[in-house]
């Protein structure tokens, strides 16, 4: 793990070290000016060394002064630069593996998941790094240095830390101890909360069609006073180790005063080095504070820390290891031979079982199967989102492990049944299809498509920003521009996936249509509930919980299999017989 | 759900800097100010707190000048140290008063602080419920989720820190200034002198690192929308090889998150250094100056001091540089908050949905004449009671005759969403609503229960103009089941009950039983105390359906109204749920949206529509035999060519 991270400090290193660098020399300034000070009030005031003396030792504090002030402001800005550099270094290595990732990846940490680790824990690493760089080395040092030099003033006197230091080494890793439970606790009240909030964002039509805000706002109360108690029992703790800091350094000024007093009068120590002696409690008992402060928060940051590290070790399941990079998909044959799949190694029962299936270049086949029944992983199958876990998947007469996935997915152009467009302009969506395509192929594609009417209804046709998630479009209108951004691939196979169910039957048929007329050559997998969706493919395949059921035209199936017979008389009479 | 057909667009990003400052300033001490005697005991305890940690120091001067030096080279014994006990006895009073203070303000204010967020988040959901739903179709729900993560947290720890260490700066700041004041003033004209300086950094360095974290702001935004939407859309990334250049965009963003953050850690984290070190500077000024005084003067000049004043002195100079420096950080993060608390009250602030209707439903019984009389008891009857201007009030029944007269309606003013519609749908009716996406169906049952109010026009409810009905009663008395079924957390009978909360087990049983639920659900693990999370997750599409309708059919209502109610489900699950259906929609006057068209074909009228008019209407035989759009439709689903 440490070198994980170790990796991620590139571009950096020198930052990171010279932060700490500049940081010793502060401390070193920062520990001595006490020190002058004490010679300048004991030699040259009580001394009676006189004014060059004074002088000499106050120019000595202000160059000590400015050193510190100068290396205080490098370290601040070369730990900056390195703690930033790391985390932006950690989110692109993260970005960058969550782009390497395969969709049993993904569903492995889930989407939300995969956000928050992105956002919130890269954060707190970042932090925790930068926090790392200008504390950890700070802290312990002041406390040698501090602990050093009181020593050298009285080394007796300098015992009252070895009674303080480790009651509040214990104090601190107890409390923390302690609260942590705590903390968590009230960061599952905070999730709750949140939670509860976002499913009343999301029902609030049923809840307004109902009339429950007042049933929703005790529900909130509940949770809000949860969060409310369980925060005050958490930072109940936390607001203890301010006052409690305060009375560890008052009892040592007064144990300082009482001993050192003693010494002073009995002449074994002098005034100003008793002066210098209270600024050295200040200083060792609050390194102390914080070291101990930084254990604790690593130990928080941790949870953070092994999030992030468990994206970055992931291995991404599918690779181009076995692929020759100069192979092209050559047609569109497709042939399943023995296939078998499972969504997670451990299952027991396979989701595709036992599947043989060969499909001709340019045929048009139709899927059919009530929910459960596989068609969409059977599809994803083609384009390699996920491998098989017995048998062959062939594209083109060659296994789709032999391809780079680029020259595979390039060739294999699927529309997925949840389909998002992102921010940007309805061209620069389209764009993704083909970065070069002329303008008029895509005008070509979005009429396929039936989109280039809507498109240029539009104000702004191809240019109309479509904002985040294309949230100005209609559910249809967005299937339509995702069927536009496959076809801008060219593809040698096109896999709709339940791609038109938001388009009205009409437009639906013309589609298909399109298709037929402009891309008679392209292998076409239509997965679809509808029956008029698939009824002229050259193939239909009725799936039935992961197996083939039949296989055979529109009229070979209709009664002669159950299922499609059953689908068909459902969807023809209407559901209210 | 299908949208009302546009509103929506870019979410506004929330802005790093107040617009209002003082105003929500006020606001928010305003809410604070809830807990006045608190606040009151915080501000007492802050400042005995600030005063002990002075007059502490204050001591140490007595203790260096009075008893240490007159005493140096005599003997150890009990006398001689009285005094020193006597005076370390003080201090330890002085500063155990001070640490009990400092611990009492903290544990005060952390109940203030955590009141006080309680508080404001109540108003905010509280107000959310009374919010209209065209208020959801502008905002995202991220953007409503931000306001009670990242706003309230912001003003979290603002409340709790900024809040007391003002106080005690402020106090500290004072105390120490007068305190020098007195001991020296000679000594403190010079800390003025380097105070001058450090006002000149800390206004430089504050209006570099204030541009420096807005720019930040924007970057963490970007790459936080970047992230969002590329991981959300990454199977797409993936589908058409897009990784590239997700990598390279997203480093340009990265890039430019790093170079801000960089600058505003800069700028944020050299104060603390600079105003140290200046703080060293004051000091070794302070150090050489005054042992010059104690050298040069002699004692009992005007502005002598003695070597005790100059250590005291010398202590307070690095107590005056502290709370400075904290004042001066403590403000970015109060602007932050204030920016924070001002969007909340935005919410806040928003106009509630307008309710002026006065008709309620009331239990009904049938007089032996015929007529109609409230009662309290439960009958089955009910009623739409219908006070007057002249105080009298009459009674009509509640039957289900919902009528549209010249209805139309736009969401944003400027086109048309439907457009003269009128139609009327008797008791116990079933109306269908056909035609394209964006066509003004959803609309339609957007209208009947007033999620919007028509702009010309009337709908009538059992003749009662439906702006004259409460809008509680109104929805009350029609239940809805769409598209999404949105589950609760809760348990399967809570979520039945939804539809009527004092709803007995006998009566959620009955309502599964009629919707086909009960089956499946006394097939779960805990029966009806199955627990539903995360909207529904551990059921199946289908299964979430049929509770949707549970629920609707245990609200008992005259009216019903499915929109796209059983799109999502494959036919043959909708099948299986297709008897509930019926039986819940017997007796009532239901209204149905959907775009399979075998769905609406035994209905009592079908509407088609387009662009916001019925172009066509009458029942499935009628529209088949005009051969019209809708029979383009039906015959287009069978015959493609």
């Amino acid at each position: 793990m440490i070198k994980l991270f170790a990796r991620e400090t590139k571009g950096y290193r020198l930052a990171s070290i010279l932060s700490p660098l500049l940081i010793l020399v502060e401390v070193l300034m920062e520990v001595q000016i006490p020190l002058t000070m004490a010679t300048m009030v004991d030699e040259g005031i009580i001394g009676g060394a006189g004014m060059p003396f004074i002088l000499n030792a106050g120019l000595k504090m202000i160059c000590m002064a400015t050193i510190s002030l100068l290396s205080g402001a490098g370290a601040a800005r070369f730990a900056a630069k390195a703690g930033m550099g790391f985390g932006a270094n950690i989110r692109e290595a993260v970005f960058g593996k969550i782009q390497d990732f395969s969709f049993a990846n993904i569903d492995k940490f889930s989407t939300p998941s995969l956000i928050t680790r992105m956002t919130t824990d890269v954060n707190t690493v970042q932090m925790a790094y930068t926090m790392i760089i200008r504390i950890f080395v700070r802290a312990p040092l002041m406390f040698a240095m501090a602990f050093y030099y009181s020593i050298k003033i009285n080394s007796r006197l300098a015992l009252i830390f070895a009674v303080a230091a480790p009651i509040i080494v214990a104090f601190v890793i107890f409390m923390g101890t302690l609260a942590m439970p705590r903390f968590k606790r009230m960061l599952s009240k905070v999730d709750a909360l949140n939670s509860s909030v976002q499913e009343n964002l999301i029902g609030m039509r049923v809840i307004k069609a109902f009339v429950r805000a007042t049933h929703e706002k005790e529900k909130f109360k509940i949770s809000n006073d949860d969060l409310k108690n369980a925060s005050i029992a958490a930072e109940k703790l936390l607001i203890i180790a301010n006052p409690f800091m305060q009375l560890a350094v008052y009892c040592c000024i007064i144990a300082v005063l009482w001993f050192g007093g003693k010494l002073v009068i009995g002449g074994t120590m002098e005034t100003g080095e008793l002066t210098a002696f209270i600024t050295y409690v200040n200083q060792i008992l609050m390194s102390l504070m914080m070291i101990s402060m930084i254990f604790v928060m690593a130990v928080m940051s941790r949870a953070s820390l092994m999030r992030v590290v468990e994206v970055l070790k992931e291995t991404p399941e599918i690779s181009d290891a076995d692929a020759d990079p100069s192979l092209k998909v050559e047609n569109g044959d497709i042939d399943m031979e023995n296939v078998c799949f499972k969504y997670k190694k451990t299952g027991k029962k396979n989701v595709i079982n036992n599947i043989n299936l060969h499909i001709k270049s340019g045929e048009t086949i139709g899927i059919i199967g009530g929910t459960g029944s596989a068609k969409t992983t059977l599809v994803q199958m083609i384009p390699r989102l996920y491998d098989v876990t017995e048998g062959v998947v062939k594209v083109g007469g060659r296994p789709v492990s032999d391809y780079t996935l680029k020259n595979l997915r390039d060739s294999v152009a699927m529309v997925l049944q949840v389909n998002l467009l992102f921010s940007g302009t309805i061209e620069d969506n389209l764009r993704w299809g083909n970065p070069d395509a002329t303008t008029e192929e895509i005008e070509n594609a979005c009429k396929v498509a039936q989109a280039h009417e809507f498109i240029t209804s539009f104000p702004d046709g191809y240019q109309t920003d479509l904002g985040q998630g294309g949230v100005n479009l209609s559910g249809g209108q967005k299937q339509r521009l995702c069927i536009a951004r496959a076809l801008l691939k060219s593809p040698k196979v096109l896999i709709l996936d339940d791609s038109t169910s938001a388009v009205d039957t009409a437009t639906d048929a013309k589609i298909r249509e399109g298709f037929k007329r402009r891309h008679g050559d392209i292998t076409t997998i239509i997965v679809a509930q509808r029956i008029s969706s698939v009824e002229h493919a050259d193939k239909i395949i009725v799936l039935d919980d992961g197996e083939i059921n039949a296989v055979g035209t529109h009229e070979e199936l209709l009664g002669t299999n159950e299922i499609y017979t059953e689908v068909y008389k459902s969807q023809q009479e209407g559901s209210v017989a | 759900m299908p949208g009302p057909g546009g509103p929506g667009g870019r979410p506004s990003k929330g802005h790093a800097k107040p617009k209002n400052t003082k105003q929500t300033f006020i606001r928010l001490i305003g809410y604070l100010g809830r807990s006045k005697a608190l606040l009151a005991a915080v501000f007492l305890f802050v400042a005995i707190s600030s005063v002990a940690g002075i007059t502490g120091t204050y001591f140490l001067k007595g203790i260096t000048d009075n008893i240490l030096l007159p005493l140096i080279g005599s003997e150890l014994t009990k006398e001689t140290l009285m005094p020193l006990a006597k005076t370390l006895i003080k201090l330890a009073c002085i500063y155990l008063l001070g640490v009990a203070a400092s611990y009492s303000y903290s544990r005060i204010m952390l109940q203030v602080s955590q009141k006080t967020l309680n508080i404001i988040r109540k108003d905010l959901f509280n107000h959310m419920q009374d919010l209209p739903i065209k208020f959801f179709d502008t905002h995202t729900h991220g953007e409503l989720m931000s306001r009670y993560t990242n706003d309230v947290d912001t003003l979290r720890e603002c409340i709790s820190q900024s809040f007391v260490q003002l106080v005690s700066s402020a106090v500290t700041v004072i105390g120490t200034f007068s305190m020098m004041l007195y001991l020296s003033p000679i000594l403190t004209a010079l800390v003025i002198l380097v105070l001058v300086v450090a006002f000149g950094v800390i206004r430089f360095l504050g209006s570099r690192s204030a541009k420096y974290f807005r720019a930040q702001q924007k970057c963490v935004g970007e790459v936080n929308g970047y992230v969002e939407e590329f991981i959300e859309g990454q199977k797409i990334v993936k589908v058409f090889c897009h990784e590239d250049k997700a990598k390279a965009d997203f480093k340009t963003l990265n890039e430019n998150l790093r170079h801000a953050a960089t600058n505003a850690n800069t700028y944020a984290s050299i104060l603390m250094p600079i105003m140290g070190n200046l703080s060293y500077i004051n000091y070794a000024a302070v150090a050489t100056v005054g042992s010059a005084l104690i050298v040069a003067l002699p004692a009992g000049s005007f502005f002598a001091i003695t070597v005790g004043t100059l250590v005291s002195f010398l202590t307070y100079t690095r107590q005056f540089f502290q709370p400075i420096t904290q004042i001066s950080q403590q403000f970015n993060n109060i602007l932050v908050a204030l920016a924070g608390a001002e969007r909340i009250f935005e919410i806040i602030d928003t106009p509630a949905e307008e309710d002026d209707g006065y008709v309620t439903l009331v239990n009904a019984k049938k007089l032996p004449d015929g007529s109609i009389a409230e009662c309290s008891e439960r009958t089955g009857i009910w009623a739409w009671k219908h006070p007057h201007h002249d105080g009298t009030l009459t009674y009509t029944e509640w039957k289900g005759d919902v009528r549209f007269h010249d209805v139309t309606f736009s969401y944003d003013g400027k086109k048309d969403v439907l457009k003269n519609v009128s139609l009327y749908a008797m008791p116990g009716q079933k109306i269908a609503f056909v035609g394209s996406t964006g066509a003004g169906k959803t609309t339609i049952t957007n209208l009947i229960n007033r999620f919007y109010d028509v702009d010309h026009g009337k709908i009538t409810y059992d003749g009662i103009n439906i702006k004259k009905i409460k809008k509680s009663e109104l929805r009350r008395s029609m239940a809805m089941v769409l598209q999404d079924t949105h589950l609760f957390t809760g348990t399967v009978r809570d979520n039945i009950a939804y539809g009527r909360l004092d709803a007995t087990d006998e009566e959620i049983v009955a309502a599964a039983k009629l919707a086909n639920a009960d089956s499946f659900i006394t097939r779960l693990p805990d029966g009806y105390n199955t627990m539903i999370t995360g909207d529904g997750a551990n059921l199946s599409q289908g299964q979430r359906q049929l509770l949707a309708i549970a629920r609707a059919a245990v609200a008992d209502p005259p009216v019903l109204i499915l929109d796209e109610a059983t799109s999502s489900i494959d036919t043959r699950t909708e099948r299986l749920i297709e008897k509930g259906m019926d039986k819940l929609m017997e007796g009532r006057t239901v209204f149905v949206i959907a775009h399979r068209l075998s769905t609406v074909r035994n209905s009592d009228a079908i509407m088609v529509l387009e662009h916001g008019e019925i172009i066509e209407r009458g029942n499935h035989d009628d529209l088949i035999a005009q051969q019209g759009k809708y029979y383009q439709l039906y015959t287009g689903q069978f015959e493609l060519d």
